[in-house]
């Protein structure tokens, strides 16, 4: 299994996850530097994500949307903070209209993501932050959680058929 | 995690898993219900709901207490555990998205064809 640790921050509502690929931190840069390569792991197969626009520089935005099983849209951004290639980058992610324009009734969260280079391979920490509770229980309450729920149920039909 | 936490988590996601049950916790954590009032509220027998119900409860997410006929149910989460289980169901997203990666780097080094 890559995710190696999992941390819950419940008083500063955080969740920090440590994953290790086999591969070189260089190649994992590429995963969010190439368009056609995010969009493969961003969102949950139910949940498929188009980037429309790309700029991966402090300042940048990153906008996509997520479509639905039932071609329901969710726009979404990355207002890019910082960005030390190829080590890492941090960015506010939030819900937009469907022509980008940020949603400020919907919550943002804070990420930041690094990579560093271990026996070869990449060690990859990837840290969000959310301001309130609600704003995390909104974000799960849209569509993306339905994506987590059918791999848990998939897991659940697992476990059952054992 | 240790196997305490493990067995929580499992309890925890079967029972979040279900749509009917996650919005059954959203009114129980609301206020008290009679189970009876839960049961008006969905397209679905009296005992479809009694099971959902049971379901929550054996995950600690609910308790149930009787007062006359009536079977009452709270939800039984501090704000603590119920930010802890936001925290879950945001994990199992950033695990899909790690075990995508961790493919898509797998299939770099598969042969052609």
């Amino acid at each position: 299994m890559p995710v190696t640790d999992v941390r819950h921050d419940l008083d500063n509502l955080t969740l920090a996850i440590t994953a290790e690929f086999a591969a070189p931190v260089e190649r994992i840069w590429q995963v969010y530097a190439d368009t056609r390569q995010l969009e493969k792991v961003w969102g949950p197969p139910s949940y498929p994500a188009t980037v429309v626009d790309h700029d991966l520089r402090p300042g940048g935005r990153v906008n996509y949307v997520m479509t639905g099983p039932e071609g329901d849209k969710h726009a979404g951004y990355w207002q890019v903070t910082t960005v030390d290639e190829p080590r890492g980058f941090s960015f506010d992610d939030g819900f937009a209209d469907l022509d980008f324009t940020p949603n400020p009734d919907l919550p943002v969260s804070e990420n930041e993501y690094t990579f560093t280079e271990r026996d070869g391979g990449t060690r990859a920490t990837y840290v969000s932050t959310f301001a309130s509770a609600e704003g995390l229980q909104q974000v799960l309450d849209m569509g993306i959680v339905e994506g987590a729920t059918s791999a848990v149920n998939q897991i659940d039909e697992l476990v059952a058929a054992r | 995690m240790t196997e305490t936490d493990e067995n929580r988590a499992d309890a925890l996601f079967h029972a979040l898993a279900d749509r009917t049950r996650r919005d059954i916790m959203r009114r129980v954590l609301a206020g008290e219900h009679s189970v009876s009032t839960l049961a008006a509220k969905y397209d679905m027998s009296f005992a479809a709901v009694q099971k959902h119900v049971a379901v929550l409860e054996k995950a600690g997410l609910l308790t149930k207490r009787r007062s006359g006929r009536e079977q009452l149910a709270r939800g039984d989460v501090e704000a603590v555990r119920s930010v802890a289980s936001l925290l879950v169901d945001l994990e199992q997203i950033w695990r899909g998205r790690i075990a995508r990666i961790d493919d898509l780097i797998e299939s770099d080094t598969e042969p052609e064809g």
